[in-house]
């Protein structure tokens, strides 16, 4: 069975096909794909073995991506795009523990800060609407959001009101992991960066980037609650310290 | 405290350091009294192994005595005399319940580094062996902080020497792990050894526990020969003998039943990053070390099992699939899951069964290892397994 066919019905943020990659200007297909096949054929002419194998690597990758129409760096970064031109997020963990207790941890939206680090606080407005706060370059960044959807131990689904800086909606699934192995925590975000893709690139290489921190957060969240502390090696002893630099 | 450091490809040094401390409250503090440099540590040493950085304190086969232990430590107390195994399991998380330990969701820190290598996922973490496996400092020292102590550590309680248990902590149960998954048939099945490294040795003598019918090494240094000799194992030098030829005439022309690897090709290194690197480097060694693969699967009976316990990194290609597809072998692999052999195998060293102190050549002080590190590369001198004592 595939994830699509065991997600709900009611699903909002599954009705996008996810692309991988930015599409590109004809231009730059061109210009890529003809880089990408002279890479290709100084690969094959090489007398070096380890010459060809990159050049012909590098070389087949780029006429691939022209030839796809994708950007190459948002593909190599693997940011994925929805329909609409938001970037979607999306990943998953396993951890031992039932749903009905997971979900019970993300439902007080005002304890989410303590599961997703990027996020500064949540303040619960009402039933249904929250003030969401993020720490971003320039400041801070809030925007209103609502629950829409609601199925607790399953699912828990929100989308940001209209005006929002930073346009988003996203959801988790809490579904029981076959053979007794606990639950399968999904998250599936989408937003739109105020700077467009170029903005999505430059948070990715800066490391500042949803996707890597949701990954971060959810193997801190499984850590948690399997063995109640993440794992560190911060302050350890090393022959850094005894020179007077980091531990 | 002495404790032994990466400063750099080729560069390892004696340094004091401070002591370890507890940082979370199911560590313990190890005062060592014996440790070992590994095979595996020389490619540290030759700088092929990304994410090692300098300062880094080498070392994850040791033993020693708790000296402290965190709030939350239940099984161990001050005073315990323990073997540390090299790899570090949380014992909770799905992997680790299944006995899965080397492949633990929890306890490698740097998760995120291996998951960008490795296709989103990361083993547990290892003591010494470089960031992208937690960056935990090791136990060529004269102390260590060992995580989650009530899951790894095991305590010897009889009057066994230090030699008889330290390898314990990694080679014999990766020997022995490289032979039992080959479902040896007692009395049946003839199993081949490729490299009679210290991890060789281990997994030809757990082949002959099992019941082998048959144990032939193939190796090209002569005092590692002579080793597996004495064990009564049958010889192959691959450098005087064609070994596809020597091994159908020692099996009657069937193979052997099994093939163990315990070669690798970890001058590879790990990950695509560093396959670059170290074709660059090493397109010579490297070619060398596939050898020991390409043989393992032309060698191999019709249906028998090769059993990987050389390290594999990377990405390689000449691999003989055709052959192995034809004759339909079975691929067992991966790193060792220590905690699930101690006891089992502590229990055939109290038995008489095996004494696994046959591998010293060697004995140092910390303040001698940069020196051992390169007789063991070197294979000089005769040297097969390096044992260090922090205190002399
Ligand atoms: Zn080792
Ligand atoms: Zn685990």
């Amino acid at each position: 069975m595939t994830q699509d066919e065991r997600s709900t019905p009611t699903d909002s943020t599954s009705e996008h096909t996810p692309s991988t990659g930015a599409h590109m200007p004809a231009l730059e297909r061109s210009v890529v794909g003809s880089v990408g096949v002279a890479l290709m054929g100084a690969g094959l002419r090489s007398a070096r073995p380890l010459q060809k194998l990159v050049l012909g690597t590098v070389g087949a990758g780029l006429a691939a991506m022209a030839a796809t129409g994708r950007n190459p760096i948002a593909t190599a970064l693997k940011i994925r795009q929805g329909a609409g031109g938001e970037v979607l997020v999306g990943d998953a963990v396993t951890i031992g523990r039932p749903a009905a207790e997971l979900y019970a941890l993300w439902r007080p939206l005002e304890n989410l800060p303590q599961l997703m680090t990027h996020l500064e606080r949540v303040e619960v407005l009402s039933e249904t609407r929250s003030r969401w706060t993020v720490k971003a370059p320039t400041g801070e960044v809030s925007w209103e959001a609502e629950i829409t959807a609601d199925e607790p131990g399953r699912r828990l689904a929100w989308q940001s009101l209209p005006g929002a800086a930073v346009e988003n909606h996203g959801e988790v699934l809490f579904r029981p992991a076959p053979g007794n192995r606990g639950t399968e925590v999904v998250v599936r975000l989408a937003y739109r960066p105020p700077a467009g893709t170029a903005g999505a690139i430059v948070a990715r290489l800066t490391g500042e980037e949803p996707a890597q921190q949701l990954r971060d957060d959810l193997m801190r969240f499984k850590r948690e609650q399997e063995v109640g502390h993440a794992p560190t090696t911060e302050g350890q002893t090393s022959g850094r310290a005894a020179k007077g630099g980091e531990a | 405290m002495k404790a032994i450091v990466w400063q750099g490809t080729n560069k390892i040094g004696v340094e004091t350091v401070p002591d370890p401390t507890l940082l979370l409250p199911t560590d313990a503090i190890i005062k060592i009294t014996s440790t070992a440099i590994c095979g595996s540590d020389l490619h540290l040493l030759d700088g092929v192994i990304p994410s090692m950085e300098k300062g880094d304190i080498l070392g994850h086969e040791f033993m020693g005595e708790v000296v402290e232990v965190g709030r939350e430590v239940k099984k161990l107390k001050v005073g315990d005399r323990v073997v540390v195994p090299f790899n570090i399991a949380c014992g909770v998380c799905d992997p680790c319940r299944r006995g899965l330990f080397s492949a633990c969701d929890n306890s490698n820190p740097n998760h995120r580094m291996a998951e960008a290598l490795y296709g989103g996922t990361s083993g547990g973490g290892l003591f010494g062996y470089s960031h992208m496996y937690g960056g935990y400092a090791g136990g060529q020292a004269q102390y260590v902080r060992v995580p989650f102590a009530d899951i790894g550590p095991h305590k010897i309680e009889s009057d066994l020497s230090d030699e008889q248990v330290l390898f314990l902590t990694d080679i014999f149960p990766t020997g022995y792990q490289a032979a039992e998954q080959c479902g040896i048939i007692p009395g049946r099945d003839v199993v081949a050894v490729f490299g009679a490294g210290p991890v060789g040795q281990f997994a030809a003598r757990s082949a002959q526990l099992l019941g082998a019918a048959h144990v032939i090494v193939i190796d090209r240094v002569p005092e590692r020969l002579a080793m597996a000799e004495a064990a009564g194992c049958q010889t192959i030098n691959y450098e005087q003998d064609d070994v596809l030829v020597a091994l159908r005439e020692a099996t009657g022309g069937r193979g052997p039943d099994h093939v163990i690897d315990a070669v690798g090709m970890e001058a590879h290194g790990h990950g695509p990053g560093a396959l670059v690197d170290t074709a660059k480097q090493r397109l010579r060694l490297s070619f060398d070390r596939i050898t020991a693969l390409r043989w393992a699967l032309l060698s191999c009976a019709k249906g028998g099992t090769v059993s990987l316990p050389g390290v594999y990194g990377g990405l390689i290609d000449k691999v003989p699939m055709g052959a192995a597809f034809a004759k339909g072998l079975t691929f067992k692999m991966g790193q060792t899951h220590t905690q699930r052999y101690v006891a089992p195998l502590l229990a055939r060293i109290e038995a008489r069964q095996i004494d696994p102190s046959f591998v010293i050549t060697h004995r140092a002080s910390l303040d001698e290892a940069p020196d051992l590190y390169k007789t063991f590369r070197d294979k000089h001198d005769g040297c097969i397994k390096v044992v260090l004592n922090p205190w002399a």
